[in-house]
């Protein structure tokens, strides 16, 4: 009888060890991830104000309007994953933002923005529950959230409360779809998939594709289905076509295999990095070695714990940021990256660097327009209301280090040309 | 009044007051956006530890499942709720139309509880000829068999009906339908449910499995798990008690799975895994095996613990805490000098607790 006992006892040990596994090893990767953790984890702590004004160079701040009277403190909300499978990307997006709040209140003018980060997990309940967290602590804006799924969720919530959320990486058009208080600041996946198609095609690089995607993933199949779509049309020759889901992302021999034995020579993978280091691990153990050709997902697996960046090599993505850009405003964002977190800034890092500047050039779009706007003490609906305003305004445009010139249009999709870079010698090289 | 309609009693009595606590706080605006968000996620989760509970604690068996029964409820609600939008015309958005909310609430909750009761008849005819470790291991695995049945479905709705498919249909360029369940991405829902709807589905889940405890098929059903064979020979029909215990907590599992999806944007069959089978479990066990009230208790404690914790300084280690907390309350709750310490209200519980293994034993 003491059986029963031991096993619901085993039972309930087996999910608290679930839960503290969960918790420990992530946050040690993390960790180790980061060689600067302390400061990152440090960032990730609630609610911390970002208010320090240590980094006192005005001059890289790409291109503020002089005059305009924009007063006043404004409370930024971040969502994104800080800890578990896509820890990268919202730890990047997390710092990259850091930067860009620091330099704007920097700047000299009375106007100044805090930055609250909020931890999701990937997961879009708990997103919904970050995003209740901040509209607590009297947030006004959302930098976020990072990853699709959870940013639709969120999305839908923000779109009742009238909250404007302005996304650094989620690209799905459903995070946009029917909510017009939702931008992006990354292109949108129908982009990316007939993008890298037509890229693939121009620049003859393959004659026979395979496709590996994540099913169970918004991000991965819109890419892929915009992939499709546009390689039918070109006339690309997709030979296979496997798929796998979160829970079987451990694998990849079966898919390896038999795009090896369809005899593709390009393998096109519209995943996020973590899958995609072990399809190319898989791929270089079977001495099958096709070009890789990722999209922005890809971004951030030069910064993968474990992996041998060798394997690698050769890899062609498509993103909007490349470190080794020769712009100034690039070049200092990049250097103030090493300096802060010991390492080259990713994609989502200066995705996140490009959200605070955006939501701060609108901001003083308005007052310039309008003879000036404080906003301390305003509520999230009313900046919402001048942001949409602003950001659909034809004459409003960013220049970021992800692009130049961006436009939203009515949908809150970003117009702006994506680049490819290739991976040589572990670093990203223009194309 | 004898002691079991007290005990019954006091469950009903503590709902209503938790429902008028939070519906003050609600109305008088004093609540926290975040503490909003989790009461109706908080509500489904103590009808599920509910309907685990008749199956761990009054019938006896270990199962590891249930997420897949709340799936089945999950995945029928977005369906009821997909075919029913497309087949009404209403003026406005739904979140202004009370009368389509609560005509899709009812019909979700009650096509979904069929449905997933169903499926635990189904189930529970191979199943329940297993025992103990045997049957926990084949629920677990029935219940990652409904994950990755969902997994690859796709469900979707135009002109001409209901069209269901193991092949992404909106793959297809001239696809003009709706999907109401697209595989592993899930199924999107528009938000219907209400707090005082999820608190009246908990009041009848609850009158339901109080009744049943305190009918002759209850105690039929007790008697089973105390001891099998003297059940048996005093002419029980074991199969049918055990399956009528396991397909009334699916089909509430199925309930409380259509009012936790009937309030989020959208689920997932990943949501649905071992993991959150667990969950309950532990909800369960934490709360005391057998005792409703106490499994009420924890699954709204658990289940809001972690989450408010983020409102704290400790945030990064939140889930450490958690962790440490469940492993702290389980060695209280185990430990005898404890136990002889909380005296009365804790002999109720050991007493209980004995129960199910007795039937192990036979």
């Amino acid at each position: 009888m003491k059986k029963r006992v031991l096993g619901m006892l085993l039972a309930g040990v087996m999910a608290v060890s679930a839960f503290t596994a969960c918790g420990n090893t992530e946050s040690g990767s993390t960790a180790a991830a980061n060689p600067d953790a302390g400061e990152t984890e440090e960032a990730a702590a609630e609610t911390e104000e970002v208010t320090e004004t240590e980094e006192g160079e005005e001059a890289e701040a790409p291109e503020t309007s002089e005059g305009g009277a924009l007063t006043g403190t404004l409370n930024v909300g971040c969502i994104g994953p800080m800890t578990g499978g896509a820890a990268i990307y919202g730890n990047a997006v997390q710092n990259g933002a850091k930067i860009a709040v620091d330099e704007i209140n920097a700047l000299g003018s009375d106007f100044q923005m805090t930055l609250n980060v909020q931890d999701d997990e990937h997961d879009a309940q708990k997103s919904v529950n970050c995003y209740n967290t901040l509209k607590d602590s009297d947030t006004q804006v959302i930098v976020g959230t990072v990853t699709t799924a959870p940013c639709i969720a969120v999305g839908e919530e923000a779109y009742n409360d009238r909250m404007f959320m302005l996304t650094p990486s989620a690209s799905s058009t459903d995070v946009t779809a029917d909510k017009d208080n939702v931008f992006q600041l990354c292109f949108a996946d129908p982009n990316q998939g007939s993008a890298s198609a037509q890229y693939i095609y121009d620049n003859q690089l393959a004659t026979k594709v395979a496709v590996i995607y994540n099913n169970a993933d918004a991000y991965s199949s819109g890419i892929y289905q915009t992939f499709k779509a546009k390689a039918d049309e070109l006339g690309l020759d997709i030979v296979s076509e496997t798929t796998f889901t979160d829970d079987t992302a451990n694998d990849f021999s079966v898919q390896v295999g038999q795009a090896k034995d369809a005899g593709a020579d390009l393998i096109f993978l519209p995943i996020y990095y973590t899958p995609a280091s072990l399809i190319l691990g898989q791929a270089y153990d079977m001495g099958y070695t096709p070009k890789f050709f990722g999209v922005d997902g890809m971004d951030g697996i030069l910064t993968l714990e474990g992996f041998d960046t060798s394997k690698a090599e050769g890899v062609i993505l498509l993103t909007p940021f490349s470190a080794d850009a020769e712009d100034a405003a690039t070049q200092s964002f990049v250097g103030k990256y090493n300096d802060q977190f010991g390492e080259t800034p990713s994609q989502f890092a200066a995705d996140g660097y490009d959200c605070p500047y955006a939501i701060y050039k609108a901001l003083k779009f308005y007052a310039d327009k309008n003879g000036g706007l404080d906003v301390t003490g305003m509520s999230y609906d009313e900046i919402c209301e001048i942001l949409i305003s602003v950001f659909t305004d034809p004459d409003f445009s960013v220049d970021g280090i992800t692009g130049q010139g961006m436009v939203w249009d009515a949908n809150g999709e970003v117009n702006k040309a994506p680049k490819a870079v290739v991976i040589t010698n572990g670093v990203y090289v223009g194309m | 009044m004898n002691n079991k309609s007290k005990n019954a009693f006091l469950n009903y009595g503590l709902v209503i007051v938790f429902f008028v606590v939070f519906q003050a706080l609600l109305s008088t605006g004093n609540i926290s956006s975040l503490l909003k968000g989790l009461l109706v996620p908080m509500t489904a989760y103590m009808i599920l530890a509910i309907s685990l509970n008749l199956v761990v604690g009054i019938s006896g068996e270990l199962s590891l499942g249930h997420a897949g029964f709340m799936s089945i409820g999950a995945f029928t609600a977005a369906f009821v709720e997909g075919v029913i939008l497309n087949n009404i015309k209403m003026e406005g958005p739904l979140s202004k139309n009370l009368g389509v909310q609560i005509l899709i609430f009812v019909i979700s909750v009650i096509v979904a509880a069929v449905f997933a009761a169903i499926a635990g008849f189904l189930i529970g005819i191979p199943v329940l000829r297993l025992n103990g470790d045997y049957l926990a291991i084949v629920t677990l695995a029935f219940g990652e068999i409904i994950k990755n049945i969902f997994n690859c479905i796709y469900i979707s709705i135009d002109e001409t009906g209901v069209h269901i498919s193991d092949k992404n249909p909106s793959l297809d360029a001239s696809f003009a339908g709706k999907m109401i369940l697209e595989g592993p991405q899930g199924s999107v829902i528009k938000k219907v449910s209400i707090f005082a709807a999820g608190i009246i589905l908990l009041l009848l889940v609850l009158i339901i499995v109080q009744n049943l405890v305190n009918s002759k098929a209850g105690r039929a059903i007790m008697a089973m798990r105390d001891n099998r064979i003297a059940a048996e020979s005093s002419g029980l029909p074991i199969k049918k008690y055990k399956l009528m215990a396991f397909t009334i907590s699916a089909a509430i599992a199925g309930a409380g799975g259509a009012l936790f999806a009937l309030n989020s944007t959208g689920i997932t069959p990943k949501q649905f895994d071992f993991n959150a089978s667990i969950l309950i479990l532990v909800f369960v066990v934490l709360g005391g095996i057998g005792n409703m009230t106490g499994s009420m208790i924890a699954a709204a404690l658990l289940y809001i613990l972690p989450e408010m914790l983020r409102e704290l300084d400790v945030q990064k280690y939140r889930m450490l805490i958690y962790a440490v907390l469940l492993i702290a309350v389980m060695l209280i709750t185990n430990n005898e000098k404890i136990r002889a310490l909380a005296g009365r209200v804790f002999k109720k519980k050991d007493k209980v607790s004995v129960k199910p293994e007795a039937g192990k034993e036979a």
